[in-house]
């Protein structure tokens, strides 16, 4: 990843396409499930007969109404539907349904927290409810292309940021943030292999202290965090390099390609299209009236930040772990089940933020996929608070369980890691200890404290990390008298 | 043999109800006549013989059975712009000359609940744009009157039909005097209801918010039968409205006394390409039958009536640019051969498809709406649109329905205004302002100018429909100008 030459300004906006989780699609009573037999999941309205007419999904219309309740935003009274029209295959009428200039959900806001630790707000200028077109493939087809329209249809919400961000690491810490909020709300899965979640990137560079903006580029479709990352470095390297060497940046669309690792050129603004928007005589305008507005705030489950607080406030946790913890709603859920069964809320948040999450990062899976689920790793965690192994001892525990070697107390039981908490036998080794190192002894008991370690750590390997550390220190010390 | 075809579907009906006359005997008497005069008028695109001698064996067992519908078992024709499932739907275009729909057009479904029999799909403008029912890829329509001359159109085909009676009624639809016009012209009965009133779902688009299907029969009492059963909320269609239907055959023969009849100033100006001094006359004549039934006759002004053809020719094209871009070669529909690419594929499909007014609007269309003309054609054109409603609302505080010419000049001859589109476009100079107010109308005959019959319109405001057909009725029953038929198919 390049630093930024520091003369250089980013500037970034993101607009972001979340696919909600309707049941039925937003036009047509079609199914939304992804991955059925190609063509199999449309009406006569998705594939465009002659004649048909698109009904509003009102479920879209309530979740697009949730999520500007979610960022404080101004939902319109009235918000229209316009026909942006072009011609593709994966397009069946030839024109998809979005809003144009009266956007049900205007301006908004989001906070975002930098490296540094302070608060950032990110402002969302507005967000539209808009039909996703069908997927055109064109592999499998020597010579020709075949066009799936199960997608098409599908109600999208496209989320458009102001042009707050100011690096790829914003970029991405907004991204997580919309991703988190869509879920927690549930409007959208979230789910971005399957593209329910992906984002367009507008991405410009201006000489430090410059007022206006540079001409900015926009990355197309893209979908994961690290790409949108990567892909915004790459451009901005791209776009100083090219102004540095006398030329400049021309407003186009770019396409990330993830195994070069570059941006290249899809079309640029002459080429463009003009896609002759005007509101479809086909829909009346959405209102939303106040009433709504209340009723649909009065649903809100409670958001991230509010979580965060009250893991805060109520449970004691540090503002890293609570603010890790409801970075996502599989992780505040799962940790939820642990502090539940566990009674232990900081010992629930130390293992999932630390231990689960340090192995989730190595092999790059979500939570939600986690080989030890949460009512797991609360058995782990009894066991130590119970005393049966150390916090020492169970991070191996927590390796077995991982692979598949069986719950907490299988792997404790057939790896024989069951504490000893037996006084007789732990002082049987504290006795062979003090035996091997009699002078060691004598500095002990000659007031050098640091000589406990010692002993300790020496008893603790005899008993192979099995004996109860509070009870070995106590023994030592019963010795020394 | 019977003649069935001097019977209208008000009388039909009573007779299968009767058990007078059969269904099947009735249906295949107009399936003859299609046969044997419909050669001359070229009026049908699909004549359903086999599906409706079934449908017409259905009815009959329905009557037997007793509490039928009062249209169980009339035949009549649908303008081939409804989607009928498992026959062809063409829109009298190339373009869907192989399209076969799998679905039904709401209005079909609600006639066909109704019990009506389809004898089949009648010829129309392509894509319902003209004014002659020469544009339509099947031919042109002959006028029963003189088969020289035009039907009209774009409904042109169930006109011509309805008018040589080779059809009880038919349906048509009206975007901007579709259904008024060829009925002036031919002579027979046409309503354009409010706009939401009949949905549209399965009507073949042209220009969403203008279309509006309706019926085209031999009188006012047919039309309310046939409105009874098209009528309704569709919540496939989400600007259908949601209110309630009445039964327009209720009060078919209230009295006209007391009735205000506002004449606008401005269709009765004597100025170019206004309206015809023959035409002029028997519109007269009919307002002094009105008079004599009790009505007032009340002076008014439209005073943004000037604007109405220009505000729809931005209006109309522009939304048929955006609903015809569905027809691109890919899923259904006509596709070129051979295409060499995408691009070809399109330009080639779509200009090989469609026909030159189709094109012509299309382009028009796109040209209203692109980056730059927006806001001066089409967002301009919207907002006059208003002033021009605003007109109707003031107009109907003074007045209940207002009269009117239905065209300016009776049935012009095939072939005579082709190569002129604004001659042609100003042939709907009197109807175009009804479907951009969303108001309901009709035409009905008042007589005739060298054997050719003149149409006068009614418009009325915002769902009353009731009232136009009440006012209408009255006038058929003091007349008989809408029991005329044509020499050759009497």
């Amino acid at each position: 990843m390049s630093a930024v030459d520091p003369n250089w300004e980013v500037v970034i906006g993101l607009e972001i396409h979340a696919q909600l989780a309707t049941k039925s699609k937003i036009f047509s009573g079609a199914s939304t499930a992804y991955g059925a037999e190609p063509n199999t999941q449309t009406s006569v309205v998705d594939i465009a007969l002659p004649g048909v007419l698109p009904v509003l999904n009102k479920e879209a219309v309530h979740m697009a109404v949730k999520f500007g309740m979610a960022i404080d935003a101004e939902v319109a009274d009235r918000s229209v539907f316009a026909r942006k029209n072009y011609f593709y295959p994966d397009l069946p009428k030839g024109y998809q349904i979005s809003q144009f200039d009266l956007p049900i959900v205007g301006m908004g806001h989001i906070n975002i927290e930098l490296e540094n630790g302070e608060t950032k707000t990110i402002g969302v200028t507005r967000a539209h409810l808009e039909e996703d077109a069908g997927k055109s493939l064109h592999e499998d087809y020597a010579g020709m292309t075949g066009i799936d329209l199960n997608r098409a249809g599908t109600p999208l919400l496209e989320i458009v940021s102001e042009p707050d961000m100011r690096s790829a690491r914003e970029a991405v810490a907004y991204m997580k943030k919309i991703h988190t909020l869509v879920q927690y709300i549930g409007i959208c899965d979230g789910n971005m292999q399957e593209g329910s979640f992906r984002c367009d990137a507008n991405v410009s560079v201006r000489p430090k202290g410059q007022e206006e903006f540079g001409t900015r580029a926009e990355l197309k479709n893209i979908n994961s965090f690290r790409f949108v990352e990567r892909a915004i470095n790459i451009e901005v390297e791209r776009q100083i390099d090219l102004i540095e060497d006398g030329g400049s940046v021309v407003q186009e669309t770019r396409l990330y390609d993830s195994v070069k690792n570059e941006t290249r050129s899809m079309r640029s603004k002459e080429e463009a299209n003009d896609y002759r928007y005007f509101p479809d005589p086909d829909l009346l305008p959405v209102i939303v009236t106040e009433e709504y507005r209340q009723q649909v705030r009065a649903e809100l489950p409670e958001l991230p930040e509010q979580k965060q607080q009250r893991y805060m406030d109520e449970l004691g946790l540090s503002a890293y772990d609570a603010g890790v913890i409801t970075s996502s709603i599989g992780l505040s859920s799962y940790f939820d089940t642990v502090n539940e069964k566990t009674g232990d809320a900081k010992l629930s948040a130390n293992w999932i933020t630390g231990e689960l999450s340090a192995r989730l990062n190595r092999e790059e899976i979500e939570i939600e996929n986690s080989s030890v689920d949460a009512d797991a790793l609360a058995l782990l965690l009894l066991r130590i608070k119970d005393n049966t192994i150390s916090g020492k001892i169970a991070k191996d525990v927590l390796d077995a369980m991982w692979n598949g070697e069986g719950s907490a107390d299988e792997v404790i039981e057939s790896k024989g890691l069951k504490q000893i908490t037996d006084t007789g036998a732990i002082e049987a080794f504290v006795d062979e200890v003090i035996a091997n190192n009699p002078s060691q002894f004598e500095e002990l008991k000659g007031g050098k404290d640091k000589m406990m370690g010692f002993f300790v750590g020496q008893v603790m390997k005899m008993s192979k990390g099995k004996a109860n550390p509070a009870q070995v220190n106590e023994l030592i010390r019963s010795k020394m008298k | 043999m019977s003649n069935y075809h001097t019977k209208t579907v008000t009388e039909l009906s009573a007779m299968l109800q009767a058990g007078e006359v059969s269904s099947v005997e009735l249906t295949r008497y107009f399936l003859d006549r299609i046969k044997s005069s419909d050669d001359k008028l070229n009026s049908f695109i699909t004549v359903c013989e086999e599906d409706a001698l079934a449908q017409a064996k259905q009815s009959d067992e329905k009557l037997k059975a007793g509490n039928a519908p009062a249209l169980t078992g009339v035949p009549i024709a649908h303008k081939d712009i409804f989607c009928t499932e498992g026959i062809k739907t063409s829109c009298a275009s190339k373009m869907l000359d192989n399209f076969i729909s799998p679905y039904d057009a709401t209005v079909v479904t609600n006639m066909r609940n109704a019990g009506v029999v389809m004898l089949g799909k009648t010829n129309m403008d392509e894509f319902a744009m003209g004014s002659s029912n020469e544009t339509s890829y099947y031919g042109a329509v002959k006028n029963p009157w003189n088969l020289n001359a035009v039907p009209g159109g774009s409904s042109g085909g169930s006109a011509a039909a309805v008018s040589a009676r080779i059809a009880p009624a038919a349906t048509g639809t009206d975007t901007g005097g579709s259904i008024r016009q060829p009925a002036a012209f031919c002579g027979i009965t046409g309503l354009k209801p409010t706009y939401g009133r009949v949905s549209r779902f399965g009507m073949i688009a042209f220009a969403s918010s203008l279309d509006q299907a309706g019926p085209m029969g031999q009188s006012a009492s047919d039309c309310a039968l046939l409105l009874n059963a098209m009528a309704g909320f569709d919540e496939k269609d989400s600007t259908s409205i949601e209110k309630e239907v009445p039964d327009y055959s209720a009060d078919l023969d209230k009295p006209l006394d007391g009735l205000r009849i506002g004449l606008p100033k401005e269709y009765f100006a004597h100025t170019e390409g206004g309206m015809n001094a023959d035409v002029e006359a028997a519109i007269k004549t009919a307002l002094d039958q009105y008079k004599a039934m009790g009505a007032e006759l009340v002076d008014i002004e439209l005073p943004n009536s000037g604007i109405s053809v220009p505000v729809y020719y931005v209006v109309a094209p522009a939304e048929c640019s955006a609903n015809l871009s569905r027809f691109d070669g890919v899923r259904y529909g006509y596709r070129c051969e051979d295409p060499k690419d995408l691009n070809d594929l399109y330009t080639r499909s779509r200009g090989e498809g469609f026909g030159p007014e189709v094109q012509r609007r299309i382009m028009v269309g796109t040209y209203a709406l692109s980056s730059g003309y927006y806001d001066a054609y089409y967002l301009k054109a919207q907002q006059l649109r208003h002033l021009i409603s605003d007109d109707f609302k003031k107009a109907y505080e003074q007045v209940d329905v207002i009269m009117a010419p239905a065209t300016p000049e009776t049935a012009f001859n095939i072939g005579e205004k082709t190569d002129d589109p604004i001659s042609m476009y100003l042939s709907d100079i009197y109807t175009i302002a009804v479907n951009l107010a969303g108001i309901p109308a009709m035409s009905i005959p008042v007589g005739f100018v060298d054997g050719m019959p003149v149409g006068m319109q009614i418009m009325g405001n915002y769902f009353e429909e009731a009232k136009l057909l009440n006012v209408a009725h009255k006038y058929q029953q003091a007349t008989d100008w809408h029991t005329q038929l044509p020499e050759e198919f009497k």
